[in-house]
């Protein structure tokens, strides 16, 4: 079975970030003959040696004319095992919202250090970023070995002094692996050149980590997202509950309660296109026919009588902030939460977080582009939420303009 | 306890969510069907999503007149089984109307001229939604598309100033008058698509499977020989054994030489190719950027 990973890279022109992943798609084969040659006709129209694997990515005009990239680029390879989706991201602190973005959605987060450099500030916000997103796996690639002679002591230094920047940070599994993205060393082939070093490569990392734990089984919680009434003949009384399950595992047969309206019911069947199913679990779509009649619609949840989630108007979130125009103390916002829109209000800032340090500042709430802040709001109606480190669907908001319809933040519940 | 989805699945279940999103938060949507692979796939999945109702919006063509006939029929044909509402935006009409100039040349073609016939027939049934079938991993340009991708009362696409999309969660709010395209297969792949019809047992149009055809040669890439395209002195036709990887209009689809007659072969025949399937797009072509640059004006 060929299961599906996200990875988010995150990295500056000089990290080699371009040049891995040119690496990954090139000896993976997923590069195709006709990208190759475009590429390097356009390196050679810049005036520029060789072939510049950083097109391939950097696909906007403003993009290739700055050398930069500014927006998350998706790009695809995959290999017998499993199909990649990697979200590729610029490193400069003046994109992190764009980090953030590729982010939220990924298993495993691929950070690079410089050999040379060390752990640098850059290192630390882009660990800071898959710590606070939550991204289940980290993977540290110590690139550009080849330049410090593939010493092991370089490799231990900075290991060392990785894990203890790490140890404030809420990571769980971390791994790292020494690579040489020029040369190809444990990028897909092990390195002839590091006997001393006894992991993985970075592909076989890839293929092999242990995702299958990254969604929440636990708790339940089935958002409504559309309610299907076909009202023809051959389905008269049909009414089924259509949306993609955000936690638990559910079964034909079980008790639940919807929300708000607290009434209980039994799941009578869990239907698709492809016939009826007897259980569901993250992230699958489905629809769900109740027994009785029950009222409920869009915005409503579906969960078990003893595991609900919290039932509020009023949160605590982290927020990263998105837009040029800083957060209103008592502003006022669209907020969207799992299938539910409402309106809220920041009643709070409570500290505005460094991203290089995470050190908290309590003085200057100013809350700006790329900014990170620590926030209280209340909501017009109330919201089913959890914690965002309990599950990562129903516990994420993002917060709109009224006036401008822009997504102007993005909050994890806390 | 082993709770996992094969990838396919997996991808099929984002897209069904983005559909039914699409459905939740717009008034007017409206699906753009080419009679290509991709289409029929976004078609085949919006069947899905909202079954055992119909389809709840209607499909719009935009016809060049320049089709292989083999699209037209199969087009038709797709209709009735989904039992979705065509609506066709014509070009040869727009052009008679005045509405645009036709290009004149060796390598002139009518793919610019969708644009504003699909603009116009957005306005006309004032549809708040446009479903497309663009893939991130077709062109350079579409790796940047979100889900939802807005655009203005004048139908472009500004790519430096898009909306941050996290999560499963898609902001779709819009003034009056701006639209959105929504891209529900943004993460499938070329060879993810074919597994998926193979697997699913979609019928498909009879182009993408080897035939033999008279085609010529141009810039190095098979075009059909057709009454719509010019052709010049020095170029000879010939037939061979074809298929097409992507079906647009006639003026502007490559065809590869191929003897893939089954959807098993041509899966093969993918997984093993070392061109993308628009390296026989001529529209994409005319410069580094074309693809961008026609996605700023409105296209699709």
């Amino acid at each position: 079975m060929t299961e599906l990973l996200r990875f988010t890279t995150a990295g500056s022109v000089d990290d080699g970030k371009s040049t891995l992943i040119g690496r990954l798609l090139y000896d993976s084969k997923s590069i195709f003959e006709d990208q190759y040659e475009a590429v390097k006709t356009a390196t050679e129209r810049r005036g520029e040696v060789g072939v510049n694997l950083a097109l391939l990515t950097d696909g906007l005009r403003a993009e290739r004319e700055q050398g930069i990239t500014i927006d998350v680029a998706y790009r695809y390879f995959s290999t017998p095992k499993r199909k990649f989706i990697i979200a590729d991201t610029p490193g400069h602190i003046q994109y992190t919202r764009n980090m953030v973005t590729g982010a939220s959605t990924a298993n495993v987060a691929l950070v690079l250090i410089d050999a040379r450099n060390g752990v640098s500030e850059q290192t630390r916000r882009h660990a800071i970023i898959a710590s606070l997103l939550q991204i289940p796996h980290l993977v540290i690639c110590i690139n550009k070995m080849d330049l410090v002679g593939y010493a092991q002591e370089v490799y231990d230094t900075i290991r060392e002094d990785f894990r203890l920047f790490a140890s404030k940070l809420d990571v769980s599994d971390v791994t790292f692996i020494p690579i040489s993205a020029l040369n190809g060393d444990n990028v897909v082939d092990r390195s002839e050149k590091m006997d001393w070093y006894e992991g993985s490569t970075l592909l076989y990392y890839l293929e092999n980590v242990h995702i299958g734990s990254d969604h929440n089984f636990i708790d339940c919680r089935f958002p409504v997202q559309f309610v299907v009434r076909p009202n023809n003949d051959a389905f008269h009384d049909y009414r089924g509950y259509a949306g993609r399950i955000a936690g638990g595992v559910m079964k034909k047969g079980d008790e639940v309660m919807v929300l708000p309206s607290g009434f209980t019911s039994t799941i009578a069947k869990i239907d698709t296109y492809d016939g009826e199913v007897e259980e569901i679990f993250p992230p699958m779509s489905a629809t769900i026919l109740l027994t009785g009649d029950i009222d409920i619609s869009r915005g409503d949840m579906i969960v078990r009588e003893n595991n609900q989630p919290k039932i509020t108007q009023d949160l605590e979130l982290m927020v990263c902030w998105f837009n040029e125009r800083p957060i209103q103390p008592r502003g006022k916002y669209v907020i969207m939460h799992t299938t539910q829109t409402a309106r809220c209000m920041v009643m709070d800032i409570q500290y505005k977080m460094d991203v290089n340090t995470l050190h908290r500042n309590q003085e200057d709430k100013t809350v700006g582009l790329n900014d990170i802040a620590r926030l209280t709001i209340r909501t017009t109606k109330p919201l089913f939420a959890d914690p965002y480190r309990k599950n990562r669907i129903t516990g994420s908001v993002i917060l709109i303009d009224e006036g401008t319809n822009e997504t102007v933040g993005a909050g994890m519940v806390i | 306890m082993n709770y996992r989805l094969n990838h396919l699945k997996e991808l099929e279940s984002e897209s069904i969510f983005v559909l039914r999103e699409v459905a939740s938060q717009f008034e007017n949507p409206v699906l753009l069907f080419s009679g290509g692979k991709d289409s029929i796939l976004v078609s085949y999945l919006a069947k899905k999503a909202f079954y055992p109702s119909r389809i709840p919006f209607p499909f719009l063509h935009v016809d060049t007149g320049h089709n292989f006939p083999e699209t037209m029929e199969y087009r038709d044909r797709w209709m009735e089984h989904l039992g979705a509402r065509l609506l066709v935006g014509s070009v040869q009409d727009a052009i008679d109307r005045g509405l645009v100039t036709e290009e004149l040349g060796v390598n002139s073609s009518r793919n610019y001229l969708q644009t504003a016939v699909l603009l116009e027939a957005l306005e006309k049934g004032k549809f708040d939604a446009a479903l497309g079938g663009a893939r991130r991993d077709e062109e350079k340009a579409r790796a940047k598309e979100r889900f939802f991708s807005h655009r203005d009362e004048f139908g472009q696409w500004d790519p430096k100033n898009q909306r941050p999309e996290l999560w499963n969660l898609f902001n779709g709010r819009k003034r009056i008058g701006e639209h959105f395209r929504i891209f529900p297969i943004s993460n499938w792949t070329e060879l993810d698509v074919w597994q998926y019809l193979a697997a699913e047992k979609v019928p498909l149009p009879s182009l993408y499977f080897a035939h033999p055809r008279k085609v010529f040669q141009r810039d190095g890439i098979l075009l059909a020989d057709s009454e719509f395209i010019p052709k010049k002195p020095d170029e000879v036709v010939e037939e061979r054994s074809v298929r097409c990887r992507t079906i647009g209009d006639v003026t502007c689809t490559g065809v590869w030489e191929s003897t893939a007659a089954t959807i098993e072969e041509i899966i093969l025949e993918v997984a093993a190719s070392r061109k993308t399937e628009r390296g026989g797009r001529a529209d994409d072509k005319r410069s580094e950027t074309a693809m961008e640059d026609r996605k700023k004006d409105g296209y699709f």
